[in-house]
């Protein structure tokens, strides 16, 4: 064997660790991380060119080798002089490779380094040596702890700059430790390094003498990664794909997050519980008698149950817990902060719910870790919620299992990811409260009345004119003989909803309310009129969302602004103006208009009898009502 | 025991192409010919078997592509039984765009940048698959795995969705497109290692061979066919190179090497002092280059 295969025979044995680094700038982060790439020889030609010619242009060295520019990737940034993203970098050893997250800058800070923490092992901190452990160290070693990562180097840096003295490092060392113990970091360990100077990187410094401790790249290479302890947990594949080629197949395909599984092995499919056997574990070119944590695989089951995206596979012996309401630690990463009551999409390994966060019960002010009151969460703020989701979902706890313990929220209009989400246990409650399948149904309220039961749903700004247009609607329906009842904005604040305000959480709760008592009335055969302010989008759809899809209709009242203020019934919006009244909408809170409304109706062109006309005419041609 | 490094890549890889498969409408997997996209077409063939991939390769074709990537390109489509649809602008071909008139800026924005986004909108492809790598180039190390477009194909650096553990968000709007990049934590050494452990066929311009090139500032080219201009006492020379990249041939330059089967070009690649992309044009017309096609909607 030549040594060009004998070397590639060795690499292919090596492994791999994800590593994240945290401190900034000032700590000299981007110069250590430099430095690493450059000693471990992972520089070419034209790329230290590039460094030594961007160092004379725009370097903070004096001319010298700015490590930190090798870092900076876009343009907008190195004009700022800040990041404001997660970057990967690439090393590798004879021994592993390497995947960094580097995650600098001010910020955007906790989004960017839970984002980069998620994926890591190992985590290095850094500290300047003249500073020693910062309210920002704290931080950082909270949220490295908080997702999870189980190593951590503490590199106390700018040890040039305090004459390598070993009394200084001790006491940083010392003062971290115990810090350490406090927020249940187990595995911590302190290094003397000079990112600049190169001491302690690679190899051993002459400076340090009195440290006999690994080097920084020695610490890499063996820090434990988390997989023996995944490896001896019970087995979990989410179920990402359904491959179903010909008749005489049918795999499940996913990656394995915990566990081993081989042929034989009985497996439970959750949440739906049915048991059975793994019958082949198949691989390209031929099927695999074992498969372990991070392996991507096909299953096949010995018996035809159903299963699809979205499943657990999980060790019979151990299932998972299956629950609809949770108790979580959500980050959250969306200049739109988090509402209570707002439904929000929830992604947990292959699986996608709805959801909403019942209660919030508290944020932690990550500099001081102390609970404070919080009915809702600003962006990167962190704080422990109760979940619901809209069923049953297959979890573990996050301290045991990230990927199946650890969710993402999306917001429903934008799409975007706006949470991170860790879960801890399922809420007692969904254990004992179970749904009640009762005898006389909806269909049976509906048709002792000869009715179809259905929500009308009025929305627009106040003095738009709903409350008038769905009395007229309601009096028609009634003369007809039909069964109704009309929810009123402002009589529901008397009693039901007396104790909510008006601000955007309180409204959020205000419409889930009257949204749930609407539906309750659907249930009893009834045509429901509600007529709310209900200004944002996304309650709205969320009212929607609790009846069937041809029950709800949405009737927008469109008035504008000017008219309905000049029209000022009840006298509300002059208040407004005036200061005496907040956060009313129109005035200093939005009204997000309707974009697709079953009926649309313009007041300034139809007096209310000819738009309730209008409205009757539509219900009869759609056949919620029938024609007289 | 734990997975080794290539174990770990492979199946971070194949779980991104399932989840994509399982949440968009239709995708689509760009096919440059190339290593890397050898590397992503063998991964899918893993990710969906025994089922073929659930989607076809899209090459769009500059017309300007070494002769031998033309044949690989086919020759690998019917080996694999995979739908290859080849798109090329015919405006850009009306035009007869050609890199040594209209230089590499002009001829790549036609020819790759427009022609890449006419043909994701003519097909209503809603995802694509692309096998750019974040160790490429510094701007890439910040581009996520998922990468959103607006409906004109934009990229906004400032606006990208965080990326969590293993959860990936592919919910869009409609006429939104995504661009995946199953590769972005492999670097160039872990493709040859891995292309070497699982011997995947890849173009035969990527070992050594004596090839007719001339040299331009610098830069090794290899006369391909015809249509490239010689300048005044230019003659072809025979010397034994290799390409690093594959690209248009008239943009894309040759190494001098004797490096003539994987494992040579490993223990090469060892011991260079060279960056990858040094041999590509296109990177040397301005600075942050790669970034600003990016934002246009280049890969």
């Amino acid at each position: 064997m030549s040594r060009v295969e004998h070397y590639l025979e060795t690499q292919q044995h090596k492994g791999l660790l994800r590593f994240i680094t945290c401190g900034s700038v000032d700590d000299g982060k981007s110069t250590l991380i430099g430095r690493l790439l450059y000693e471990a020889n992972m520089l070419f030609e034209d790329q230290l060119a590039a460094l030594e010619a961007d160092s004379k242009k725009i370097g903070t060295q004096g001319g010298e080798l700015d490590f930190a520019l090798l870092l900076d990737g876009l343009t907008a940034e190195r004009e700022q002089g800040i990041t404001i993203d997660v970057a990967y970098r690439f090393f590798s050893t004879d021994r592993r490779k390497f995947i960094v997250a580097d995650t600098p800058g001010h910020e955007q800070y906790t989004r960017n380094m839970v984002t980069g923490a998620s994926t890591a092992d190992a985590a290095i901190l850094l500290v300047d040596a003249r500073k020693g452990v910062m309210t920002q160290t704290r931080r950082h070693s909270y949220l490295v702890s908080l997702l999870g990562i189980r190593h951590v180097l503490l590199a106390v840096n700018k040890m040039d700059l305090v004459d390598y003295s070993s009394t200084t490092f001790a006491d940083i060392a010392d003062a971290y430790r115990a810090f350490a113990k406090q927020i249940g970091l187990e595995h911590v360990h302190s290094i003397p390094v000079s990112g600049l100077k190169g001491d302690n990187i690679l190899t051993p410094s002459d400076r340090t003498r009195w440290y006999h401790g690994p080097t920084v790249m020695g610490y890499l290479e063996t820090v434990e990664v988390d997989h023996a302890r995944l490896e001896r947990a019970p087995f979990r594949m989410p179920v990402q794909w359904v491959n179903r080629p010909h008749a005489e197949f049918r795999g499940f395909a996913g990656i394995v997050t915990s566990g081993t599984i081989r042929p034989g092995d009985r497996i439970r499919v959750q949440p739906s519980g049915r048991n059975s056997h793994v019958a082949r574990i198949t691989a390209y070119e031929r099927d695999l008698s074992k498969a372990a944590p991070g392996q991507s695989i096909t299953l096949t089951l010995a018996d035809e149950i159903d299963v699809s995206r979205g499943d657990v596979i999980a060790s019979a012996e151990v299932p998972m817990g299956v629950a609809d309401q949770f108790e979580a630690t959500i980050i959250w990463m969306s200049d739109q902060p988090m509402l209570p009551g707002r439904p929000y999409w929830l992604k947990i390994g292959a699986k996608t719910a709805s959801a909403t966060i019942t209660h919030s019960k508290y944020r932690v002010n990550v500099d001081t870790l102390e609970h404070l009151a919080a009915k809702r969460l600003e962006l990167n703020e962190i704080g422990a919620c109760n979940v619901s989701v809209d069923r049953p979902i297959a979890f573990d706890p996050y301290r045991e299992n990230r990927d199946t313990g650890g969710f993402i929220l999306i917001d429903r209009l934008s799409n975007n990811t706006v949470g991170a989400g860790l879960l801890h246990f399922a809420l007692r409650r969904s254990h004992n409260i179970h749904w009640q399948a009762l005898d006389v149904n909806k269909q049976a309220h509906s048709a002792q009345k000869n009715q179809r039961a259905c929500v009308l749903w009025f929305t627009g700004l106040s003095g738009a004119g709903k409350s008038t247009i769905a009395n007229l609607v309601e009096k028609t329906l009634y003369a007809r003989g039909l069964h109704t009842y009309l929810l009123d904005g402002d009589n529901v604040r008397h009693g039901l909803n007396r104790d909510l305000g008006f601000t955007d959480e309180d409204r959020v709760e205000n419409i889930r309310r009257v949204a749930e008592v609407a539906r309750l009335m659907v249930d009893a055969g009834l045509i429901v009129l509600v007529s709310f302010i209900s200004p944002f989008r996304s309650e709205r759809r969320m009212a929607r969302a609790m009846v069937e899809e041809a029950e709800f209709i949405e009737i927008f009242v469109d008035t504008p602004l000017a008219v309905a203020e000049a029209r000022d019934p009840k006298g509300l919006y002059r208040k407004a103006r005036n200061g005496e009244l907040k956060n009313f909408t129109g005035i200093d809170s939005p009204y997000e208009r309707p974009e697709h409304a079953e009926i649309h109706i313009e007041t300034t062109a139809h007096t209310p009898e000819s738009a309730a006309g209008q409205i009757i005419a539509v219900l009869e041609e759609t056949g919620v009502i029938g024609s007289m | 025991m734990s997975l080794t490094h290539l174990e770990y890549l492979e199946a971070e890889s194949i779980h991104i192409m399932r989840e994509v498969v399982a949440e968009v409408e239709k995708p689509v997997m760009l096919y440059s010919i190339g290593k890397d996209s050898s590397v992503m077409l063998h991964l899918a063939m893993k990710a969906f078997h025994p089922a073929p991939p659930p989607f076809p390769l899209l090459h769009v074709d500059t017309t300007w592509k070494f002769r031998e990537m033309y044949e690989f390109r086919n020759r690998t489509a019917k080996a694999l039984g995979i739908e290859l649809i080849v798109y090329v602008n015919p405006e850009g071909l009306m035009m007869n765009i050609n890199p040594f008139i209209h230089g590499s800026t002009l001829h790549t924005d036609i020819m790759k940048t427009q022609a890449l986004r006419q043909a994701l909108d003519s097909y209503g492809f809603d995802a694509a698959f692309g096998g750019a790598r974040r160790d490429e180039e510094k701007s890439r190390a910040k581009e996520r795995i998922f990468s959103f477009r607006s409906a004109q194909h934009h990229w906004d650096p400032k606006n990208q969705r965080p990326e969590l553990w293993r959860v990936y968000n592919c919910r869009k709007h409609r006429g939104e497109s995504i661009r995946i990049f199953p590769l972005s934590n492999w670097t160039e050494l872990d493709v040859w290692q891995y292309i070497h452990r699982e011997q995947i066929p890849v173009v035969p311009l990527y070992f050594a061979k004596a090839r007719p090139v001339v040299e331009r500032n610098g830069t090794l080219i290899m006369v391909d066919d015809q249509r490239m201009p010689l300048g005044k006492g230019e003659v072809p020379v025979m010397r034994t190179v290799r390409f690093r990249t594959l690209g248009c041939y008239p943009l894309t330059g040759a190494i001098e090497s004797t490096a003539d089967t994987v494992s040579a070009v490993i223990r090469e690649m060892l011991l260079t002092t060279k960056s990858e992309r040094q041999g590509r044009v296109i990177d040397f017309d301005a600075t942050a280059s790669m970034e600003k096609k990016k934002q246009e909607g280049y890969f």
